[in-house]
């Protein structure tokens, strides 16, 4: 309680302070630093550790679509120090787009820390890693839930994008709810991928065999959701959806807490899954690019990240945090891939403007299943 | 040459033109700039209209692509057609179900009537998201209304009530529904109660004297009524998408798409240009008919 006030009283100071007048930079107290990140994606303790140890009131602001992120920050003068961008499509455009500032090395000291082989695989969105470091990452699959899919499909293989793709699979699991992820970004690259054609290729021939598999399991779902399959896969609402790994793993967490016998699992499926990075970036005009190249730094510290990890089931970019993670989510394949499944992963790469257009009018066409 | 004070008329009348030019014709102006303009990657997403080439010289550079699109896909048609569609249903609804309702407290005790009006307001109190949200609990497979039907033993499962276009309707006519009465209250309260004693003295049952004096007279509040539904609701984004299907295209969906998934802030301007004319022409037949109304006294 005696830790909380004071930093509760300074963030309000902070804010107040940097509403009213921006010359106080003569106080340390009077520094906030904006933070633009997901909602439920950081352990709220270490903020406050960093309010305490910096002295720097933290605007903590929450966005749920990159879409949102992506609109405010090309807006200009969005007021924010530090973003959350994913890898693809949103932080290379914004690189692109010339919305974000290098990162300069020399201010982040824990930058040793991060994992080089996972740095590069973000070499492909940022060349040579200038403008980001990895925060966390993980994979789109499936969230799912054995115990009723065993019940209306008990040939049905778990671990296969079948499951989903497959209408003679999810003819028989739409009994107990197919949610689908309202994303065409996630969803596009991920069927392409499983029917074998380049996840990247925006060749027409390619986009109309996806709209067809789609459109083949489209009378099979049940809601199209954005934020909502934690809920719905928690509640038993649904029991299988299209799902980032960190959200089925948080449905898996709050099923068990509520203790109504429901099991929720998730899959990176066999024949592949998309990879994905959530990238710690800093808008070119950011008001106060220090404050953020210390909260990255401070991040990027084992117990810091590892602490995230715990409360957000996310894996993270800094090995050495690894002793400090929770046994059952390191153990978890799931969330901390084998060194081998990585070789079925896959990441995307940037698509031209038209080719978008097409993919995001063949979304409406198979939302409204016409 | 000799200077004369605006008279106090003008003052007046220049005060809401001000207003107007400042908060409508000046975003408009900006909106409709962004139409004409090009997308393009950077800060912001679209190319000047005012460009300067190799040579210096200065050109305006105009973009029509936008509103070719708008004509050539029929899929912004279907969506503006569906739009419409939805608002006129809506405003029907809430016609139906409002008109009686202002009617009964037109007609209420004088003292009950602040009390009366006080009950329909009252959801106002209480944020648009969360009531719009309240129905999405009593609507859900395992909401209210399913756990009440199941617990009768009406239905053995779920009706699929949540995402479908009955909520959809649902949720715009229980929010708008307040807009409908308000007017079409402060219409028939003023009805004078004297022509309905001579309907009825000259022999006109009581359904008769309301087809032919009540009805009439409350027009230009049923149209005011209407128009404050429809207008709103044609381009309602937030009930659609938390109550409606996923084949609930309408006009404000499409234009959240073109500007944020596909960035095209041209695009996404020219679809409101044209929407806010879609707009315009009812008001202004409206502004006709109350004219006329107006004239004939």
């Amino acid at each position: 309680m005696s830790q909380h006030a004071p930093a509760f009283a300074r963030r309000v100071l902070g804010a107040f302070a940097a509403a009213v007048i921006a010359t106080a930079a003569t106080a340390a107290i009077s520094q906030t630093l904006n933070v633009y990140n997901w909602n439920d994606y950081i352990d709220p303790a270490v903020i406050e550790r960093f309010q305490r140890e910096t002295g720097i009131a933290v605007r903590y602001d929450v966005f749920e679509s990159l879409e949102t992120l992506e609109a405010k920050l090309l807006a200009g003068r969005s007021g924010y120090d530090i973003v959350v961008p994913t890898n693809e499509p949103t932080f290379s455009r914004l690189i692109r787009a010339g919305a974000l500032q290098p990162l300069d090395r020399a201010k982040i000291p824990n930058w040793g820390n991060l994992d080089r082989t996972l740095m590069q695989r973000l070499d492909r969105s940022d060349e040579g890693n200038r403008h980001g470091v990895i925060y966390l990452w993980g994979t789109i699959g499936l969230g799912l839930n054995p115990a009723r899919i065993r019940e209306v499909a008990p040939d049905a293989p778990l671990d296969s994008w079948d499951l989903l793709f497959k209408p003679e699979h999810a003819s028989r699991i739409a009994r107990c709810g197919i949610t689908m992820m309202d994303s065409a970004i996630d969803v596009i690259p991920t069927v392409l991928h499983y029917l074998g054609l380049d996840p990247n290729s925006t060749a027409e021939a390619d986009l109309r065999k996806v709209e067809q598999t789609l459109m083949a399991i489209r009378p099979h779902i049940r809601t199209f959701s954005t934020g909502g399959a934690i809920e719905q896969l928690a509640t038993g609402q649904s029991c299988l959806a299209f799902a980032y790994s960190g959200d089925a793993i948080q449905a898996a967490d709050r099923a068990q807490e509520a203790g109504q016998g429901v099991e929720v699992k998730y899959v990176a499926p066999r024949e592949g899954a998309q990879l994905w990075f959530d990238v710690l970036a800093i808008p070119k005009d950011a008001p106060n690019a220090e404050a953020a190249h210390r909260f990255i730094d401070f991040l990027l510290q084992p117990e810091v990240i590892a602490a995230v990890t715990n409360h957000v089931a996310y894996p993270n970019a800094v090995p050495a945090s690894k002793p400090m993670i929770e046994p059952d989510i390191l153990a978890d394949r799931n969330v901390y891939p084998a060194e081998q499944d990585f070789a079925r992963f896959f990441t995307i790469g940037a698509v031209p403007q038209a080719a978008e257009r097409a993919r995001s009018r063949m979304w409406a066409r198979f939302k409204a299943g016409r | 040459m000799s200077w004369r004070l605006p008279a106090g008329r003008t003052l007046v009348l220049a005060l809401p033109f001000a207003w107007l030019g400042l908060f409508f014709l000046f975003p408009f102006l900006i909106v409709a700039r962004i139409a004409l303009s090009e997308a393009a990657l950077g800060i912001p997403p679209y190319a000047p209209l005012l460009r300067r080439d190799e040579q210096g010289t200065l050109a305006i550079v105009l973009n029509l692509g936008a509103f070719a699109l708008l004509v050539e896909d029929s899929f912004y048609l279907d969506a503006y057609l569906r739009s419409l569609r939805v608002a006129s249903l809506s405003a029907l609804l809430c016609l139906l179900a409002g008109y009686p309702m202002a009617y009964a407290i037109a007609r209420a005790p004088e003292r009950r009537r602040n009390l009366l009006l006080l009950l329909v307001v009252l959801p106002f109190w209480t944020s648009f998201l969360l009531r719009v949200m309240a129905w999405i609990g009593l609507l859900a497979d395992n909401g209210v209304v399913n756990n009440i039907l199941l617990g009768l033993g009406l239905v053995t499962e779920p009706l699929r009530l949540l995402y479908t276009e009955t909520a959809l309707y649902l949720g715009i006519v229980y929010c708008y529904l307040p807009f409908m009465v308000l007017p079409l209250y402060a219409n028939l309260v003023k009805l004078d109660p004297a022509l309905l004693e001579a309907a009825s003295d000259l022999g006109a049952r009581p359904w008769r004297a309301f087809l032919a004096v009540t009805l009439p007279l409350s027009l230009p509040g049923i149209l005011a009524g209407f128009m404050l539904v429809f207008i709103p609701a044609v381009g309602e984004f937030v009930i659609p998408e938390l109550l409606g299907g996923p084949d609930a295209q309408l006009i404000g969906r499409v234009l959240w798409t073109e500007f944020f998934q596909n960035r095209d802030w041209p695009m996404a301007s020219a679809l409101a240009v044209v929407l806010l004319l879609l707009l315009v022409l009812p008001i202004a037949w409206f502004q006709h008919l109350q004219g006329r109304a107006g004239g004939g006294r």
